[in-house]
């Protein structure tokens, strides 16, 4: 068992460089702008990448990582930065601004991650460069069973502070109840 | 030890693998009622095992046996089930790690991390998975 589980974690420690990470992803974004052209509708097209992506990273991301259930979603939360973005990203975002019945907050980065090398042009100023992430966070909570609303509010490349992804739990997903005897 | 058989349900109770290696009897069943069976008397157990105790929301049944075979049962956190079958002499607890890498170091590498798998489909159709998962319960059967 030792020896299987030695060899797996190996698997893990593999990485790729950043700038292959990144310009990767520009590349994507640069074909989208070009089969779409309207902002809105790049936007989508990168939320629904990032939810198929979603989908199969957080089986990956549990397998690596194995977590106790999380009770409340502040602890899903807290996983998510320090764990999820950590390990992925490489970095940690300030998880802040909840509501009052914790059921929403938003992460901040001081920068766009994916965005080292890339300015806005002014016809694509609506874009949210880094949309793909919020596909990806709504299709991993999936799989481990909550629905969430997953959205950018500000975005360093459009002149803000700060990015701001914001998180809203809508609610948790149950059991499949098997079908009755026909 | 012996290992008999293997389901996989995702988290909408669909058999999306199964796989025998040793089984000298018939359900007399269909194979789509077999599956619906094991996955009501899983979903029932659970259900049952949380009413009993309902303060540890993470209550998690691991194996039951019968005089002839015990059950083996694994659950991931995202809903996915795991059923192995095996003879009376293997340990639960190695079963259960058994299980645990069947996820991590077969399911997750080889379905999840394979695009052309369709993770939200019916069923697994990788022959890769198969293979790999075959030479790995083969490797127990001998130890």
């Amino acid at each position: 068992m030792a020896r299987l589980k030695a060899s797996y974690s190996e698997a893990f420690t593999k990485k790729v460089g950043t700038e292959l990470f990144l310009l990767t992803y520009g590349s994507l974004v640069a074909q989208l702008i070009q089969d779409y052209e309207d902002n809105d509708e790049i936007n989508t097209q990168l939320d629904k990448m990032g939810y198929n992506i979603g989908l199969r990273l957080a089986d990956d991301f549990l397998a690596r990582y194995p977590q106790t259930k999380c009770v409340e979603f502040r602890e899903t939360a807290d996983v998510i930065a320090k764990f999820g973005f950590k390990n992925y990203l490489g970095f940690v975002p300030v998880v802040d601004k909840w509501n009052p019945s914790d059921r929403s907050c938003s992460l901040f980065f001081d920068h766009n991650p994916l965005a080292e090398f890339v300015e806005l042009p002014p016809e694509h100023a609506s874009l949210w460069y880094a949309n793909i992430l919020c596909g990806v966070l709504r299709g991993a909570l999936e799989v481990v069973h909550l629905e969430v609303e997953v959205k950018f509010l500000q975005d360093v490349l459009r002149g803000d502070d700060k990015t701001e992804l914001y998180i809203r739990f809508i609610r948790k997903i149950e059991d499949t109840v098997p079908p009755g005897e026909d | 030890m012996t290992v008999y058989n293997i389901y996989i349900f995702n988290c909408d109770g669909q058999c999306i693998y199964y796989w025998q290696w040793e089984r000298s009897g018939d359900s007399n069943v269909s194979q789509v009622e077999e599956f619906k069976l094991m996955y009501g008397m899983i979903f029932s157990i659970k259900s049952l095992i949380n009413r009993l105790s309902p303060i540890d929301v993470d209550n998690q049944f691991g194996s039951f046996a019968t005089n002839k075979n015990r059950l083996h049962f694994y659950e991931t956190q995202s809903k996915l089930k795991f059923i192995l079958n095996t003879d009376l002499q293997a340990d639960t607890g190695k079963v259960h790690e058994i299980l645990k890498e069947i996820y991590t170091g077969y399911y997750v590498q080889y379905v999840v991390k394979n695009p052309f798998c369709d993770i939200k489909g019916v069923s697994i159709e990788s022959s890769l998975f198969t293979k790999k998962l075959n030479c790995f319960i083969s490797s127990l059967s001998i130890a």
